[in-house]
């Protein structure tokens, strides 16, 4: 079993960016003289060590694209054994599939907080349906054309 | 700051909202953490403690499946704290830990019977319909009160 402090704690950090990459958060981290674990991963990062630490190291990284990098806790430690695909003989770890799932939607649930933040708190969602202004659709082509 | 029971448990796209918005999420991961790096106990399968049965009996009785009391052991102290809850009907993916569907059932039971703002919706199916189900959660957590932090 893998020895891990009580106070240590674990976030899975997942880039649904168009500017920022697990590489670049990375960076950041390794630039950073926290002593924290980092293990990148397709979806983001995996991050652990002591909670006071992780907490400012996530706050750190979410800045870096706020409405498009999302962060959720995490059970097991980065690289566990019981966890890690290595020692596991391969195939997806254990909560993959949700994240998977979750992380298909995390474009359009980025653009909605983008436009929350934009026109300010919204008390009722529009349910009319209108043509599509071409302004909004240059937007939509743009933002396409730089994935 | 609300202490907000989230349905999916394990949802990162829940937690993540509900932390955003200023409020602290119930998700199971922390109960899971407890668990899996306590060093008194050792791995899975053999990392529960004698306590853990008699928490899940708070829940469910002595007749039901001993997995619904198991996962109850977990999450029926989270849904004690909770002072708000967000449940989402129909998540794409739900097998494995979480896939049990009698404790969903009596999850969704325990917080529905307890005096909580809940927020019930679905989980979007499309991508169109995910800005409407982010303004809905927005909405709920922006009304939930945030004065006393504890």
């Amino acid at each position: 079993m893998t020895d891990v402090k009580q106070e240590e704690i674990t976030k899975v950090i997942v880039i649904s960016s168009d500017k920022v990459l697990p590489v670049d958060a990375a960076m950041k981290i390794y630039e950073s003289e926290f002593p924290v674990t980092v293990k990148e991963t397709c979806f983001g990062l995996i991050v652990t060590g002591p909670a006071e630490d992780v907490l400012m190291v996530t706050e750190e990284i979410r800045k870096l694209d706020k409405n498009h990098i999302f962060v959720k806790d995490r059970g097991f430690p980065a690289g566990d054994e019981r966890r890690c695909r290595a020692s596991r003989g391969g195939g997806p770890r254990p909560g993959f599939h949700f994240l998977r799932e979750e992380v298909r939607m995390l474009p359009a649930i980025g653009a909605a907080l983008d436009e929350l933040e934009a026109k300010g708190p919204v008390k009722e969602s529009p349910t009319k349906k209108d043509k599509l202004k071409v302004s909004e659709l240059e937007r939509i082509i743009e933002a396409e054309l730089a994935r | 700051m609300a202490k907000v029971f989230i349905y999916p448990v394990n949802s990162l796209i829940l937690a993540d909202l509900v932390e955003r918005f200023g409020h602290k999420p119930l998700a199971v991961m922390n109960q899971v953490r407890e668990k899996v790096t306590n060093i008194s106990l050792d791995s899975p399968p053999v990392n529960i403690t004698p306590e853990d049965p008699k928490v899940g009996l708070r829940y469910a009785a002595v007749e039901v499946p001993p997995g619904v009391r198991g996962r109850m052991a977990l999450i029926g102290p989270l849904i004690e704290d909770a002072e708000a809850a967000i449940i989402v009907e129909a998540p794409p993916v739900n097998f494995g830990c979480v896939g049990c569907n009698r404790t969903n059932e009596l999850m969704k039971y325990i917080v529905r019977s307890k005096d909580i703002p809940i927020l019930e919706l679905r989980y979007p199916e499309t991508e169109e319909n995910a800005p409407e189900f982010m303004y809905k959660i927005a909405a709920f957590l922006e009304s939930l009160p945030r004065e006393e932090e504890k």
